[in-house]
């Protein structure tokens, strides 16, 4: 029987990833990520989680110990942030090219200059091309679900990835509410123990790994891992709908859905903000103007089919961006609804916004705000080349 | 929904008073959740932290803007942060003081006042001035919202019989002042 508690997005992630019954965990420190290692160091001296405990010299080091360990066929975790996930990159990329399927949280946090430590999923939506899956969620209990789910996506003979599981950093990370934690007989039924096939290092039937490779050779494995992703999209709906049958509760797989059927305008974005949309969505379907939500879940592999028909009978859409793409004058998310929709019947008008960086707020005031300009530049047939920065005004807080 | 804001300082748990609020009231089974305002972490800084209050799930992952109560841990607060900051009409206000309630100075759209001296209390009681405890209680007798015996028993979870023992006798010595 699953028990109610009162957990922050941390322990929300240790607990899940206890559960999960890893066999080595490798981490590093850095905030807001830091309580997660602190939990689980406790539940390791407390005897409640039965496996390699290693505080790492660094996030490199962290990654590094992981892959050496997923090669001898184990269960894996870790958890970072920001710049501990930049430092990580080098063996970031390797563990997905390898095949790894460790499950890493990212506890999302801006990324310096100017020096920050609040939240944005800046850090980890800049890695998207770097071959893992990334999944991103709204609450603690999401955490929870969906990191338990990673294992079971990751180690998937179809898949063999490694997953990210990325939360925002303080309005999650610090943030308590009710989350309803599952037995380890539970989790047990859910997630067998991990048997790798596919690459191991065991001394009785060697194997040469990672070889110098020709770019002949490299392409294949390239490829490979491109089907791999394309797998995932089935998988994470799969894995999402079997853990709905066991402990009763859907995150819809590879994107949410909040009266999104019958809408004339669609806002779409990840992460926390997605709560703040689904009461001000209440709140415009109360005065009879037909909004919904599209909650990104997956942004790799990016649910290109899902989000056409999601938008299919819409007049419209807006994308809030907690983050920045560079030279392109708007949010990450943005460009990626955008390179989807280019396979879709219809050109959609648009409207973009980028708010809420560096831990700022994206307050009810400021989402329907953001709601309010979408309706009229849909309106309107426009389609937002630079993106609408949302800003609150001056004077707000009091620390 | 109710929506709570406390100001305290760092060292006087602030914020674990804020999760021992979201505590008692999913045990009574409903719902709660509480954000801490995110700024450095340093002793006796001026420390935020939010909390929601409601029958069914809680939404918004946002900060409080507009509360209905805002809990007070040092009265020395009102000359560093704007305590009273977008309260809403017949708000609340529960302050660490050994003031009387009728005594404090307040905006209109305050209707209550509840005053206790929790840093005596706590300094008599615990040998420490952490005042959050005390206020816990205070905050419980002056508006009814979570259980008393559910926080007092999650406060001896956390912090000892002595803590709990606390939160009681600030319940009984709080002054509540009804503004007519």
């Amino acid at each position: 029987m699953s028990q109610v508690e009162v957990f922050n997005g941390n322990l929300a992630a240790a607990h899940a990833a206890r559960l999960s019954r890893p066999e080595v965990i490798a981490a590093y420190p850095i905030t807001p990520q830091t309580p997660v290692v602190e939990y689980l160091t406790q539940f390791h001296a407390d005897g409640l989680l039965d496996c390699q405990m290693t505080e790492a010299e660094s996030e490199h080091g962290a990654m590094s110990i992981l892959s050496g360990a997923s090669l001898t066929g184990v269960r894996c975790y870790t958890a970072t942030s920001s710049q501990g996930l930049a430092l990580m990159y080098e063996p970031y990329f390797r563990a997905s090219t390898l095949r790894l399927p460790i499950v890493m949280n990212i506890v999302n946090r801006e990324m310096i200059s100017p020096q920050t430590v609040w939240g944005g999923p800046q850090d980890s939506l800049t890695l998207r091309d770097a071959g893992w899956i990334q999944l991103y969620v709204e609450d603690n209990q999401e955490i929870l679900d969906t990191t338990i789910q990673a294992f079971k996506i990751a180690e998937h003979p179809e898949v063999l990835l490694p997953v990210n599981v990325c939360y925002d950093g303080f309005y999650l990370s610090h943030m308590s509410e009710r989350v309803e934690l599952p037995t380890l007989a539970e989790v047990d039924g859910f997630l067998p123990p991990y048997s790798s096939r596919h690459i191991i290092l065991d001394p009785d039937h060697p194997m040469a790994v990672d070889p110098l490779t020709n770019g002949r050779l490299l392409m294949g494995y390239r490829r490979k891992h491109m089907e791999a992703q394309a797998a995932a999209l089935r998988v994470i709906e799969q894995v999402d709908s079997e853990y709905s049958d066991r402990f009763g509760r859907s995150w819809g797989g590879l994107v949410g859905e909040y009266c999104a059927q019958d809408a004339d305008y669609l806002m779409i974005s990840l992460g926390s903000v997605c709560g703040a949309l689904r009461e001000c969505v209440d709140e415009f379907r109360s005065r009879g103007l037909r909004v919904g939500l599209l909650k990104i879940r997956s942004l790799r592999p990016f649910p290109r089919e899902r989000v056409i028909r999601a938008l299919d009978g819409k007049k419209g859409f807006g994308v809030i961006d907690r983050n920045v793409s560079f030279g392109t004058n708007t949010g990450i998310l943005y460009q990626e609804i955008r390179a989807a929709l280019y396979s879709a019947s219809k050109r959609y008008p648009a409207a973009a916004f980028i708010g809420g960086l560096g831990g700022e707020d994206l307050t009810l005031e400021i989402v329907e705000r953001a709601i309010d300009a979408t309706m009229a530049s849909v309106d309107a047939g426009e389609v937002a080349e630079a993106a609408t920065w949302l800003i609150r005004p001056e004077k707000r807080g009091n620390s | 929904m109710i929506e709570i804001r406390l100001h305290g300082r760092g060292g006087m748990g602030t914020v674990k008073a804020a999760e021992v609020i979201v505590h008692a009231r999913v045990a009574e089974g409903g719902y709660g959740n509480s954000i801490p305002f995110f700024g450095f972490e340093r002793q006796g800084a001026p420390v935020t932290s939010f909390v929601r209050l409601d029958d069914k799930p809680i939404r918004p992952k946002t900060q409080v803007y507009e509360p209905n109560c805002v809990i007070v841990l040092d009265s020395t607060l009102r000359q560093a942060v704007d305590i009273f900051e977008g309260i809403r009409n017949e708000g609340i206000l529960v302050i660490n003081t050994p003031e009387a309630p009728e005594a404090i100075a307040a905006p209109d759209c305050i209707r209550t006042i509840a005053t206790v001296d929790a840093s005596e209390l706590s300094f008599r009681m615990i040998g420490k001035a952490i005042p959050n405890t005390a206020m816990l209680g205070a905050f419980i007798k002056c508006t009814g919202w979570v259980s008393i015996d559910v926080v007092a028993d999650r406060v001896a979870a956390l912090w000892g019989d002595i803590n709990a023992a606390i939160v009681r006798e600030a319940y009984k010595s709080t002054r509540i002042f009804r503004r007519p």
